[in-house]
């Protein structure tokens, strides 16, 4: 239960991190290490190089423009909880990140990090995938950005090359009374989620929705938007046909069953999920709370 | 795998604070910061329990803040101070969280206690008047297998009050 050894490397910079990347051959990159580091005492990975990017200041960052918020990959999942703006711009941020592991884990966990390890259940890649986030990668040749629908390509596997380095990500703003709603049912506070959902909905004077995005994590090997769904509601009114035309549209979609649970049970559980996260949701886009 | 790589074990020299003494040496890169604490400085206090950040029996303050010692690396310690159980009573004055747990029975076998304690030094820093379901959740993160939490909410409800008073 110790980690195999490996060479240890901890780059001051940006530049020399992605130089470190473009010649190393087997190496993983330490950001938090809420995941790596478990996986590596029990020797699931047994990476020739380690580069600790702890040290990268760059990468340690919240922005606001006027219409996104712009997140760096090593900011930790404390620091968003206790950032007011973000509070405000993002309400559904503090909610999700209240269900990511413990305190003493939220210490130390980055968002990036999360994103860069994908689990399935995993709170942070649900919001990525909520808002569409995009997703800044670097490496020596440049920059690219990729969105999040081509992030995930398998089962936690980011579409990311051994040279490339997640830097930030970008999240869209929605209007300021948006309504929002993360749920999520674990057996025990602070585990991986079985299944989880998160809405955000733009409701108009007349209550009828203008903009909408329904996420359900934990149900298969990456989150799944519903985004046909999405657009059919679009000018609807939130109502019991409503929530229950949802409920429907959940058992269409596929869900993966493991040891633990079921295929099936993951469908009704999601499905009940989807019907409270969206009720929340509409019921703080009136401007109730 | 072997041969090559025994040859050419990779350390780093670093310097820490912990518990307000200051240390200077060298630590092999792989080893956790609980592996640096108890082998290389003989804090044996911090227990490790599961090793992969589920059981909370290792958790210590860097810079304040409660982090799991098995998931973080010895070599990343370097600059930063740590406070671990033995740095938590004042002489032979034991920390208010320390006294409430032993009037309350708070503890058995004492395995997950360093934990437990660290924890809820760090917690109560933060919020000093907590309700019964914040402390549940603030020690959700923490396994106790003999004691049962009944006994540890109640030692943190009176730890609270006592350092509330302060």
């Amino acid at each position: 239960m110790k980690p195999a050894p490996f060479k240890y490397h901890d780059p001051q910079s940006l530049s020399e991190l992605v130089a470190l990347t473009a010649t190393l051959e087997d190496a993983k990159i330490l950001a938090g290490g809420q995941s790596l580091m478990p996986m590596m005492n029990m020797r699931f990975v047994t990476p020739e190089d380690v580069i600790d990017i702890n040290n990268v200041k760059e990468l340690n960052f919240i922005e606001f423009s006027d219409d996104f918020f712009n997140i760096g990959a090593m900011t930790a999942q404390r620091e968003l909880l206790s950032s007011s703006e973000l509070r405000t711009v993002a309400p559904i941020l503090n909610e999700a990140l209240a269900y990511v592991g413990h305190f003493q884990t939220r210490n130390r966990g980055t968002i990036g990090g999360s994103l860069c390890h994908l689990d399935p259940a995993a709170e942070l890649p649900a919001l990525a995938s909520l808002y569409d986030a995009k997703m800044v990668v670097l490496n020596k040749e440049g920059q690219r950005v990729v969105p999040f629908d081509e992030w995930s390509l398998a089962y936690m596997m980011p579409c990311l090359a051994p040279e490339d380095v997640l830097v930030s990500l970008s999240f869209p703003k929605w209007k300021l009374n948006h309504g929002y709603s993360f749920v999520e049912f674990a057996r025990r506070h602070g585990d991986f989620a079985i299944c989880a959902a998160g809405v955000l909905i733009e409701l108009d004077k007349s209550d009828i929705i203008s903009k909408v995005a329904i996420t359900i994590a934990g149900a298969d090997v990456k989150p799944i938007r519903l985004k046909a769904f999405e657009l059919e509601i679009v000018g609807q009114k939130v109502n019991e046909d409503l929530i229950r035309s949802a409920v429907e549209e959940v058992k269409k979609i596929e869900t993966m069953s493991d040891a633990y649970y079921s295929s099936l049970y993951r469908k009704r559980l999601s499905g009940t999920l989807v019907e409270r996260a969206l009720r929340k949701a509409a019921e703080r886009a009136g401007g109730q709370t | 795998m072997q041969g090559g790589k025994l040859e050419m074990v990779d350390q780093r020299n670093i310097d820490v604070n912990v518990n307000g003494e200051p240390y200077s040496g060298t630590v092999e890169t792989r080893f956790s910061l609980a592996d640096f604490l108890r082998e290389n400085l003989g804090l044996t206090g911090t227990h490790l329990g599961c090793e992969h950040g589920v059981c909370g029996a290792c958790t210590v303050l860097v810079d304040g803040e409660a982090i799991r010692s098995c998931l973080m690396l010895g070599v990343q310690a370097n600059g930063k101070q740590i406070t671990t159980i033995e740095g938590l009573a004042d002489g032979n004055n034991l920390h208010p969280v320390q006294e409430a747990f032993w009037k309350s029975h708070g503890l058995q076998c004492g395995y997950c206690t360093p934990g437990f304690l660290t924890t809820l030094v760090a917690f109560l820093r933060e919020n000093p008047d907590p309700n019964e379901k914040e402390i549940r959740e603030a020690i959700s993160g923490n396994i106790c297998r003999c004691t049962g939490y009944q006994n540890i909410v109640a030692a943190a409800k009176a730890a609270a009050e006592v350092l509330r008073a302060k």
